[in-house]
């Protein structure tokens, strides 16, 4: 698609004869020019976004060094802060939303991309659009009326009845809880899930489905040993996009986690995020150091999304590229 | 082989089954979402909910006129600053840069696009709102306008790359300078594309909350002009719900079903817009 885009290399020698002014003058340089700074200023913003971090959180980071992502006193009043609880709860509700999510996310997408006929799909997957495109303080009010009273009143007592001497389910749950803002966020990322995931099982090329039907396979063999494996980098990479996002997320998460900076075994115990405590203290920060630790817990935030972002572009492009050739 | 064969039909149809109610339970979560809202959010919705300022504790018919029209100056200073931006790097990487600099510019922007909304937050009041020494509706703008980039480029970029090179190719046939024919040959053929592609960014930047909390912040009252602190609908739900109050959380509701008809509205809008008689002749 994109091979098609590098337009007239014909017109390439013509207009290097041309004077520079000339160029101007006929709007050619001034349309190129405008266009590539405006290429330049997103480079420049996201160049912007890491050196404000890194400058802000100066001050923490000279302070703590390394052992702020390792200690967990956070103590504004005697200046002595550390991250790990906050990245504790950001790590445990993720991978709890993903645990749920991904068995949902990949299960619709297979039968988005694969079984259903085409009409049901295509109106199916305008729904889970919408679904996506739903605002997260939204999920966090519906997290808050909805799903905390529901959580309460039957499912924990259910799972402590059938589970309850297990070390993650110790403890008097009070609704607001690491728990509620894993399940939360599982609803939130199903979506990409589903619609990264569809979109590189539809980039499969289609004779390796043809060859194993051929073969006598059944449509649910022909997906799960020759589809899935083919598209599995790229489902990877939508697991990561999920868990980026998840990591993130901050409205949904900062109204049902309970904002309470400790680490405790059970999920039932209120917990934090990183994005929940950078949200409900930023405007609080009376001193500087106290504002230097939020924007290094940012940094910090803002660096594993970073890296997990990047990585999962890659192992997306390399599944479709690898059905492009075909 | 015939055992074989018939557990392997009940596998194919236990899993298509399963598979199936996977995608029936994901969009049972929107229509339980939507009910909820109508349903609660409905009940609570009153036309002193549009037209008046938020009251205190106690009082009754207050509304969130002022959160409804700060969201719209916000949002309109956001698609001002960030849609050009967008929209003429993504007619750079489509029109005129290079394969090996449209790789990078696309990653990078994808990087953009993956930066948590809370971190973009951080970055605005490192760079307006502390240099400045006050929150204001300005700093939100901005904030906003910084995350409707990323979206802009990916979607003009998709929108102008599927403008068949003939079209191009003719009118620079004809003598048109290449820029000419950018202008008044591919860019409208792709319109519809980008104008939609617009819609969806605005959409998805409406419901932001994280980003607005410590740039525009909030407020009580009228904020006109762009200097000072504004009431927004994303972050007045945010501050509603968790309040302990009934008729604050009444109103959270009423705020949260105006949000989400809103947003709704809009994606189904653009995309019934971009599904229906495609812009461009595929050639």
């Amino acid at each position: 698609m994109s091979s098609s885009v590098t337009v007239p290399k014909s017109a390439l020698p013509q207009r290097r004869a041309q004077s520079f002014i000339s160029r101007l003058k006929s709007g050619e340089e001034l349309a190129y020019l405008i266009t590539v700074t405006a290429a330049a200023v997103i480079i420049l913003l996201t160049a912007l976004v890491l050196y404000e971090l890194i400058a802000q959180s100066g001050q923490a980071r000279h302070k703590f060094g390394w052992s702020f992502l390792f200690t967990s006193t956070w103590d504004p009043v005697a200046g002595d802060y550390g991250a790990l609880p906050f990245i504790y709860g950001t790590v445990v509700t993720s991978v709890m939303a993903l645990l749920i999510a991904i068995p949902f996310g990949l299960g619709a997408a297979i039968f988005l991309a694969e079984m259903a006929p085409p009409k049901i799909s295509n109106a199916m997957t305008f729904l889970i659009e919408l679904l996506a495109a739903v605002p997260s303080v939204i999920y966090g009010v519906l997290g808050i009326f909805v799903l905390v009273p529901a959580l309460q009143k039957s499912v924990v007592p259910a799972i402590k009845s059938v589970a309850g001497s297990l070390p993650i389910f110790q403890g008097t749950f009070y609704g607001v809880s690491v728990f509620s803002a894993g399940i939360v966020l599982s609803v939130m990322i199903v979506p990409f899930i589903i619609s990264v995931s569809r979109e590189v099982l539809l980039a499969v090329p289609r004779d390796q489905r043809e060859a194993s039907l051929a073969l006598g396979a059944s449509q649910w063999q022909t997906i799960w040993r020759v589809v899935m494996p083919n598209a599995s980098t790229g489902i990877t990479g939508s697991i990561f996009l999920a868990l980026a996002r998840a990591l993130g997320e901050t409205m949904a998460v900062t109204m049902v986690i309970g904002n309470a900076p400790q680490i405790k075994a059970s999920l039932l115990a209120p917990g934090n995020s990183i994005a929940s405590m950078i949200a409900s203290s930023f405007t609080e920060a009376t001193d500087d150091l106290f504002l230097s630790a939020l924007v290094e817990l940012g940094l910090v935030l803002f660096g594993v999304t970073f890296v997990l972002n990047g990585l999962a572009r890659i192992l997306i492009m390399t599944t479709q590229q690898k059905g492009a050739h075909k | 082989m015939k055992p074989n064969s018939a557990i392997k039909n009940l596998v194919n149809y236990t899993m298509f089954a399963v598979t199936g109610l996977c995608t029936v339970i994901a969009v049972g979560i929107l229509f339980f979402i939507l009910g909820y809202l109508i349903f609660n959010g409905g009940k609570s919705l009153s036309l002193s909910f549009f037209t008046n300022l938020p009251v205190p504790v106690g009082e009754i018919g207050g509304g969130m006129a002022n959160a409804i029209v700060g969201s719209g100056k916000v949002l309109g200073l956001a698609t001002v600053l960030g849609i050009p931006i967008g929209f003429l790097g993504g007619v750079y990487l489509s029109e005129y840069s290079n394969e090996r600099v449209a790789f990078t510019i696309r990653y990078i922007t994808d990087l953009l696009n993956g930066v948590p909304s809370i971190v973009i937050g951080i970055v605005v009041y490192a760079i307006i709102v502390h240099p400045m020494g006050h929150y204001s509706t300005f700093a939100g703008g901005v904030a906003l306008g910084i995350m409707m980039i990323p979206i802009s480029v990916r979607s003009t970029e998709e929108f102008l790359s599927a403008v068949p090179q003939s079209l191009r190719e003719a009118s620079l046939a004809l003598g048109a300078h290449k820029w000419k024919s950018i202008v008044t040959v591919v860019i409208p053929a792709a319109m519809r594309g980008i104008i939609s592609g617009t819609m969806l960014d605005i959409a998805r930047v409406a419901g932001e909350t994280a980003p607005l909390l410590f740039t525009a912040l909030g407020s009580q009252y009228w904020s006109p002009g762009w200097n000072g602190p504004t009431a927004t609908l994303p972050v007045m739900i945010y501050r509603y719900a968790i309040s302990p109050y009934e008729d604050w959380q009444r109103q959270a509701w009423a705020a949260g079903f105006v949000l989400l008809a809103l947003v709704l509205l809009i994606n189904i809008v653009a995309r019934l817009a971009l599904s229906k008689g495609i812009y461009v002749p595929k050639g």
